[in-house]
This record gives structure tokens, C-alpha cells and sequence, in this order.
């Protein structure tokens, strides 16, 4: 399995995404901002960080960026995009899924772990996993998701929800809810369900002497998933 | 402008030193060579005050590659892998602009560290606010956290550690200081040593601007009332050009072009032109009409002194400019050919095709004054006899309430949350525990590092409290089952020139000499920041040690969370009693005199030892430093840490409860071993010398005193994580 790895101006979790992806068995390659062609790809991420400094909107210069068009042309084409952290706030940006990504409720930058829930496992991403509940972990100041109702109603018709913010028994509350986001909302799909964003970073749970290993149970059921 | 003895005095100088400024000229200065002259002769570029005593320091050892007099110290952690790191202070305009302030602290030292040719790996940071009373305290904290994540967090840069203190000396004078570690192949070690004539000076980074200009001579001056209108000296930090001058320097390192490489830190292309051309025996010249500008009209003067942030000054090889060119292109930095190396060794600057300043280059570094300042040695205060009486109604909850909750023990992690502890996946042991530790990025090896600082014990003796830190920070990173190898301190002082304060700092610095020549923990970098005082007012003399170890099998590293029901605990080192200038002593008993702890250099060390062996051996299970609050502060936060009880049994003893769990004599640990360990580790333990007390055993969900008090973990945890939330609301 092939996947790209694309590094921004101001992207620090491109590296670990690297690892990440090798370590579960992708043949990853680190892609430029400034080239215009994709390498021939299973997956394209979109790694964490600041993108462009996040000066302006966080990912909206990286969304506008060279190879942005052709990573929009592969997830038009049904090609699996995963944003994570600043990555998801660049599909934002970009309209590959819909929403903003506002800055945390209580308007301080936050690294921790988290407890998600999937909702929805008929997708490639999450098909085959055999629990519901994961501990992810987050390090992030603009994760507050937020739509318009009308927006909110089609996700949720469309059942686009990914992941959603819960206690460690899968319980969806406001006291669990990190950030501020709308119904706990931690990762959307778009329409079609080839492209994922999320704020948690799987990446850094692979290990169990880092956070924890949720991280390795995704990957490996990516990785076989795509197969 | 003409120059006289006035305007010298306005740039901080003294008349004395105006003076033999126009005598190693023989001639007046012109204002920019007089702005040049007061940039690298102020307190923070030349440490004229503090030179003559750093040299007590040991700074060699055969783990130490480069000790001070770089941009930071390199250590060895074997197979041809290097540790580079320091320790600056960003005190003063931390206090003036506390966001700003303290990101560009964060900002200098990592730049610092990669100018070494290193990739910083971890941050740290040792901060002291004023009392939490005080109505600048919650701003200045909240100000200094978002700073420092701020930078930290865009770098890409996790921060695994730190110490934040509260006492009212600082009411007038935060200290921000800021550590970082960088990994580099011993073969890769990047120097400022300029060598070779005509070659390239090139400048890379972010473009000149107006901001920071005299930040070094602000840092070198007591504050007053007009602190306000200092702000324009505090420079604006851009965390995004850093990353990017970061993959872009690293990349151009991974060639053979660069010949000397210095960041622009403090006295900007001042310092780092002159340093360069310093340490090579040679002469620089610079064209100024060359230098990338932010602002129209900026003159020589403003040019040289700019403390903009994120610029880097390199010596390249000849026909390397091109493709050096290429790098920073790519990275959107400035890149521009600004001078070149001479045999002249003056500093030569150029502007609109005049020449506008000639110095020679050991005029500005050699010739530098260096004080023998009037100190005044300090007594051992008396020892404070404490009355059964006063302890009469004292209750162990209660006891234990007040401190847990107590501003400086409390749980910082309102504050490390806010700081990327994880980004670079190898973060092992996050903030909140003796040590932070990351690994050493795809090998079996970690690297262990903590800050300490301890100002009420070196204000009580700075001598003794001194050498207590040093003790403390390798005791910390014993802990984590890291091997201590050298240190790097920011000596944070009020002014030398009053005699207690120079006092204070030539005893600390003799203290940490002391402990670390017996330690052989020798000292590879640091920093000295005096005039830490507000009018008369100066802070409690508060040297921060950063201590680094190395664990060569991070499945060995050990936590301080206790780990299993029926598990025995001992506490190694002997328990003498020692309340005075405890936290004990300061906030139960409203007792601030007396004698720090004494620091007993051999059992310290004999201790240490020790406890790494049994950690090499997997003897232990979880282990804690015994530190401020004595042994139940520990055994409360390794129980919170790690959700398990005690069962404690007080061992024989002539001390009172109080003293024996209170006091804070030095050299202790708390470890956690199997019950079926127990007589293999006592064993070892008394062949070496090692005093220990077996005090309970692990048990429930409580702190079960004698059967009699019995507080629940729940509890304790609740005294110690809702402290800082609710302060900062």
C-alpha cells in the first residue's frame, strides 16, 4: 500500500506520520507543498501543525497551496484524504468536508489524552474494528468544530460524523467534550466517506511507551482495510 | 550626533568605561561604534561581573564534547550520538511583555541549539511568578504559558518539563528560563569559530526590523517606574519563520558549506559578527546597505542592534553561496551575501559606500572590563528549636491539605497541558514527574532531563542551598533510572553591584562547583542574569540547574506512580529532622528562619548510586526523590500518580511525627519494591552503606496513618489539581 505524506510550510507532525504509516507496513512518501503531481497514492494525509504559521485562518494558506489541487482532484476521484489536526483544518479550508474548526471554548491550546467513539464503521477508515471506544490524543488550539444547522442536519443525515468526544465507557457529554465542538464532534467524514478529518492524532498512541496504542489498532486496520 | 561622555552614560555605560573606550581607540567612538561598544560591554554579552567567578565552575569531564563558551554545551551519549543543550533567561521583558517575552526565550535557546547543528528534541522551562496574591501574578503567568506554548507548540517541539514557583521577591521581577535539548552525530557539531579569509558572510532568516533594539542593555538594568516605556526593547516573535530557518539550516548542514555558524541573539549582527571574527583571530566586513530590512531608513546604528528575531549570521565556503542560496529559497527565508572575512581583525562597516564604523575586534571582547566586585559572605543562620507546644494541635490532614493545595506543590497541569508534551512521538515520560524523558529517536537509548530551582533554601545559605539544586537535580533524574552527565544552570540574581547580592551569587556559584566537581556532573553551558530587582527590591537569589542523564534502555526508565497492592515501600536515606526553611516550617508553622537542610555530598552520591543499581537490577517499581514537604508529600503524589494506598508504619524513631514526615533533609528517595525483593534489596543496600526505612506497603485507595487517620486518595487529589485551575478561573 502506497501512501503520501504532504509537508507544508510549518507542518512538525509530518515526520511522525511518516513513522507511523512505515511502521504498519505503507510504502509512504513525503510530498512538497510547491510540486504540483501527487506520487501514485492509496492514501494522501495531510500531517499536523502550523501550516503557514496559521497566521491567517488556520489552513487556509495551505489550502490554497500547489499540490492542494491535485489532492482535491484524487479525493473528487474517490481517493482516501485523512486530515488530522491542522490537516483536517485544511480540508476545511478546502471544502473537502464541511464546517470550521474554531479556537478552543476555553481559549487555551490543549495536549491530552481523549477518549472517541466511533459512530460509523462502513467506511474504509474504520470498517473492521472491533471496539467502538479509543483513547486518542489531541494537542491542539483551533479544534472547536462548528457548522450551521442546515449543515448539521445533512451531516448528520448523511451520517458523516466520525468520531465524537466521550468518557472512557463511550458516554457523549459536554463535560467530555475538550474543546467546545458542536454535539462532541472530534472527526467528519465527507459525503462519500473517502476523506476523514479529525483532530486526535492517532499517530501518537503506536507506542506503548508513548500515550498508549489506540493509535496501532487504526493503523493496522487501515492498512488491511485498504487492501 | 557627536559623542560624549553623556550619550555613553544613556547607553548604560559608565564614565570609566566611556573612558577607556576613547583611550583603545584613541580617538571618540561615533555613535554607532559607541552602540556597538555598549552592546557587547553590558552585564548580559560580556558577564563583566560574573566571568571572574564562572571560572570556579568545572566544565570538563569525559562525557563533555564542548562545555561553555558556545551557543550551548555537548555532551556524549555514546554510539556517535551527542546531546547539545542550555539554559537562557528571558526575565526581563517577560515581565514587560509576558507573551512576547517569553516566546522569544523559547525562540533563542532552541535557535541556540540548532546553530550547534542539532534538532532540538525537548523543551523545558523553569518560571517564578510573585505571590499569587500580587495583582500582576495571574497575567503575567497566563501571559508567560501562552508564550511559551505558543512558540514550543508551533516548532514541533515537545516540552516534557518544568518548575513554576510563587514567592512574593518576585512580585516586581518574574524569571522566565528556558532549556533546550538537541540531538546531533558527534561528527555534525557545528562551531562559531570563523576561519579563512575572504570568505562569504552570509545572513539567513527573518528581515531587520526596528524591534528589540538595547533588549541586552534593557536586560542589564534594574527596573523603575518608567518600565512601560521599555516595551519597544522587547522583540516580537515569529515561531513560524524559526521552523522554517530550522529544516532550512539543518539542511544546509547536512552538507560541508557552512564554516562557523552563530545565531543573532541578544546584541544581534553585533554579537554574532563580532563573536564569529572573535574566535577565529579575525577581521569582518560587512556591507549594511546589504542587510535585508524590514523598515525604510533604518541606519547603521539601527541595523547593528536590531534584536529581530529568527536571523542567523554563516561563514560559508567560496563558491557555496548558490547553493546555499537554493536552501533558503526553498524554505521563503532571506539569504543575502552581507561581508566577508578579513585578516584585518577590525570590524569593518560599510554604508552607502562610506565606511561608518572601524573597531578592532579585541577591543570589544578581550578588552572588555571585568569586575572584582565587592561581595559580602553570608552566615549560617542559627538553627530554630521547635517547642512541643506548637505542635500540639497540629492534625496530619490538615497538615496535608494545606501543602498538597500549597501554590508550589500544587499540580501544574493547567500549565503543561497548554504546552505540546507529545508532538515527535517519542516522549516517554510526560511533565509531572521527576524528569521528563524522550527517546533518542529510533534506538533503544533515552535522554532524561529536569530544572530545578531552590530559592528559598539559597536565600536562608546561598552556599548550601547552591549545592542542594545540583543534588536535586540529579537525584531527579535518578529517579527516572537516568544516568546524571552534566548540567547547565541560569544564574538568576538581584544587582552585583550591591554586596549582598554579589555575595549571594559568588556563594551559589561556589555552592554549585561544589556539588558538581563531587558529583562529576560538570557544567557545559549557562547564563547569568543580574539586575533582576525593581528599584532597591532584588529577588531571592535563585540559580535554576538543568540536569541531563541518559537511560541506555528506556524499558528500564522508571515513573513515580506506585504500581501494585502489597508492594513494600522503603525510604532510602536517613530522616534527620530538618524542618527549618521546610515547607513545613514556612506555612504550618509561620517560621522563616534558620538553616537550609545540609547537602552531604558522599551519602548523596553513595544514594544515588545505589538506587541506579537497583533500578539496572529491576528492583524497583516506582521511585521519588523526597523533595519539598519531605516524605509524605512524595508518598501523596506517588499515590495520587498512580491511584494505590499506603498502609504506612511509622518506623522507630526518636523524631516526632511531624519531623519525620515533614522534615526535608537531603539525599532521600522513596522507592517501591516487590515483597519478595525485599531481603535481596535490604541486603544490598546495608552492604553499601545505605541507610533505609521500611514504612509500609501499598494497599486500598487511602492514606491509612497507624490505623488511626485515614485520608482517601480522592481527596488528596483534590487538594492537589484544583489549586491552579481556580486561581487562573
Amino acid at each position: 500500500m502506497k501512501s503520501s505524506v504532504i509537508t507544508f510550510p510549518g507542518s512538525n507532525c509530518d515526520r511522525d506520520m511518516d513513522v507511523a504509516l512505515k511502521k504498519f507496513g505503507f510504502k509512504n512518501k513525503m510530498v512538497w507543498h510547491n510540486d504540483i503531481e501527487l506520487p501514485k497514492s492509496d492514501l494522501v494525509v495531510l500531517p499536523g501543525g502550523f501550516s503557514y504559521g496559521d497566521y491567517l485562518r488556520c489552513g487556509s494558506v495551505a489550502s490554497k497551496s500547489k499540490i492542494m489541487q491535485s489532492v482535491i482532484n484524487f479525493a473528487k476521484s474517490g481517493g482516501m484524504v485523512m486530515g488530522i489536526c491542522n490537516g483536517f483544518q485544511i480540508l476545511v479550508e478546502s471544502g473537502l468536508v464541511p464546517g470550521v474548526l474554531l479556537r478552543n471554548k476555553y481559549l487555551a491550546f490543549i495536549c491530552k489524552n481523549v477518549f472517541v467513539k466511533l459512530d460509523n464503521k462502513n467506511n474504509h477508515y474504520f470498517k473492521n474494528l472491533d471496539k467502538d471506544i479509543f483513547e486518542f490524543h489531541i494537542a491542539h488550539n483551533e479544534g472547536n468544530y462548528f457548522c450551521t444547522p442546515e449543515q448539521l442536519k445533512e451531516i448528520e443525515d448523511n451520517n458523516q460524523i466520525a468520531i465524537y468526544y466521550c468518557n472512557n465507557l463511550g458516554k457523549i457529554e459536554e463535560k467530555f467534550n475538550p474543546n467546545g465542538s458542536i454535539k462532541n464532534i472530534a472527526g467528519i467524514f465527507n459525503k462519500e466517506k473517502n476523506v476523514l478529518g479529525m483532530m486526535p492524532h492517532p499517530e501518537r498512541m503506536i507506542d506503548n511507551c508513548l500515550s498508549g496504542e489506540d493509535g496501532s489498532l487504526f493503523f493496522k486496520n487501515l492498512i488491511n482495510s485498504i487492501k | 550626533m557627536r559623542v560624549n561622555e553623556k550619550i555613553a552614560i544613556e547607553h548604560g555605560l559608565k564614565a570609566e568605561e566611556y573612558k577607556k573606550i576613547c583611550d583603545l581607540l584613541a580617538r571618540t567612538p561615533n555613535i554607532t561604534e559607541l552602540g556597538i561598544f555598549s552592546a557587547m560591554w553590558n552585564e548580559h554579552c560580556s558577564y563583566k561581573s560574573s566571568r571572574l567567578h564562572l571560572k570556579k565552575l568545572p566544565t570538563k569531564g569525559k562525557k563533555v564534547i564542548q562545555g561553555p563558551g558556545e551557543n550551548a554545551g555537548v555532551i556524549d551519549i555514546e554510539d556517535g550520538d551527542a546531546i547539545v543543550f542550555k539554559i537562557e533567561s528571558h526575565n526581563h521583558p517577560s515581565f514587560i511583555e509576558p507573551y512576547q517575552g517569553a516566546a522569544t526565550g523559547v525562540g533563542g535557546i532552541m535557535r541556540d541549539v540548532f546553530t550547534m547543528g542539532a534538532r532540538p528534541i525537548a523543551n523545558l522551562n523553569s518560571i517564578h511568578f510573585g505571590s499569587s496574591q500580587h495583582k500582576k501574578t495571574k497575567n503575567l503567568l497566563r501571559g508567560v504559558v501562552h508564550g511559551i506554548g505558543g512558540y514550543g507548540n508551533c516548532m514541533g517541539v515537545p516540552t516534557i518539563g518544568g518548575q513554576t514557583s510563587f514567592d512574593k521577591s518576585y512580585n516586581g521581577n518574574i524569571l522566565v528560563n528556558a532549556m533546550t535539548l538537541g540531538l546531533v552525530k558527534k561528527n555534525k557539531i557545528f562551531y562559531s569559530k570563523a576561519a579563512g579569509l575572504n570568505k562569504p558572510v552570509i545572513y539567513v532568516g527573518s528581515k531587520t526590523g526596528r524591534d528589540g533594539i538595547h533588549g541586552a542593555s534593557m536586560a542589564s538594568a534594574s527596573f523603575d517606574e518608567k518600565i512601560e516605556e521599555k516595551k519597544p526593547t522587547v522583540q516580537v516573535g515569529d515561531p513560524f519563520t524559526e521552523k522554517l530557518l530550522l529544516e532550512a539550516c539543518l539542511e544546509l548542514m547536512a552538507g560541508d558549506s557552512i564554516i562557523a555558524i552563530q545565531d543573532m541573539g541578544a546584541a544581534g549582527l553585533t554579537s554574532s559578527s563580532i563573536e564569529m571574527a572573535s574566535k577565529g583571530k579575525l577581521g569582518i566586513e560587512i556591507n549594511l546597505d546589504k542587510v535585508p530590512c524590514r523598515e525604510t531608513k533604518m541606519t547603521p546604528y539601527e541595523i547593528m542592534l536590531s534584536e529581530s528575531q529568527e536571523r542567523m549570521l554563516i561563514v560559508l565556503e567560496n563558491g557555496k553561496e548558490n547553493l546555499a542560496k537554493k536552501i533558503f529559497d526553498k524554505w521563503n527565508l532571506d539569504f543575502a551575501v552581507i561581508g566577508k572575512t578579513t585578516d584585518t581583525k577590525n570590524i569593518e562597516l560599510f554604508f552607502n559606500n562610506e565606511q561608518v564604523a572601524k573597531i578592532p575586534v579585541n577591543t570589544l571582547v578581550e578588552n572588555s572590563p571585568m569586575y572584582d566586585r565587592k561581595w559580602k559572605k553570608s552566615k549560617l543562620p542559627k538553627k530554630n528549636k521547635i517547642q512541643k507546644k506548637d505542635l500540639k494541635n497540629i492534625k496530619i490532614i490538615d497538615v496535608l491539605k494545606k501543602m498538597l493545595s500549597n501554590p508550589n506543590v500544587c499540580s501544574k497541569k493547567w500549565i503543561w497541558e497548554q504546552y505540546d508534551h507529545t508532538v515527535m512521538g517519542d516522549t516517554i515520560q510526560k511533565p509531572g514527574g521527576d524528569s521528563g524523558v524522550v527517546r533518542i529517536h529510533g534506538t533503544s537509548k533515552a535522554v532524561a532531563a529536569a530544572v530545578d530551582s531552590s530559592a528559598v533554601y539559597c536565600w536562608a545559605h546561598p552556599h548550601t542551598g547552591a549545592k542542594q539544586i545540583v543534588c536535586e537535580s540529579w537525584r531527579n533524574l535518578i529517579s527516572v533510572g537516568a544516568k546524571p552527565l552534566a548540567i547547565t544552570n541560569c544564574l538568576n540574581f538581584g544587582s552585583p553591584e550591591k554586596e549582598e547580592n554579589m555575595g549571594e551569587f559568588v556563594e551559589c556559584v561556589e555552592g554549585i562547583s561544589e556539588a558538581a566537581k563531587y558529583l562529576t556532573f560538570p557544567v557545559v553551558s549557562g547564563n547569568v542574569s543580574f539586575y533582576n530587582q525593581t528599584k532597591e527590591v532584588g529577588i531571592k537569589p535563585t540559580p535554576v540547574i538543568g540536569g541531563v542523564g541518559l537511560i541506555k534502555d528506556y524499558t528500564k526508565m522508571i515513573t513515580m506512580n506506585f504500581k501494585n497492592e502489597g508492594n513494600i515501600i522503603l525510604v532510602i536515606g536517613k530522616t534527620e529532622g530538618h524542618i527549618d526553611q521546610s515547607l513545613f516550617a514556612r506555612i504550618i508553622l509561620d517560621e522563616k528562619n534558620g538553616p537550609p537542610p545540609e547537602i552531604n555530598l558522599f551519602n548523596e552520591k553513595n544514594n544515588g548510586e545505589t538506587i541506579l543499581k537497583l533500578i539496572e537490577n529491576e528492583y524497583i517499581k516506582s521511585a521519588h526523590d523526597v523533595s519539598l514537604g519531605g516524605i509524605l508529600m512524595g508518598i501523596s503524589k506517588m499515590c495520587i500518580n498512580g491511584d494505590i494506598g499506603i498502609e504506612i508504619k511509622r518506623p522507630n524513631s526518636l523524631l516526632s511525627k511531624f519531623e519525620y514526615f515533614f522534615s526535608e533533609d537531603q539525599g532521600r528517595y522513596i522507592i517501591e519494591i516487590a515483597k519478595s525483593d525485599l531481603k535481596k534489596v535490604t541486603s544490598f543496600l546495608e552492604k553499601n552503606a545505605v541507610h533505609y526505612d521500611e514504612i509500609g506497603t501499598l494497599k486500598g485507595k487511602s492514606i491509612n496513618f497507624d490505623e488511626k487517620t485515614i485520608v482517601p486518595i480522592d481527596e488528596l487529589r483534590t487538594y492537589n489539581s484544583n489549586w491552579l485551575t481556580d486561581y487562573m478561573g
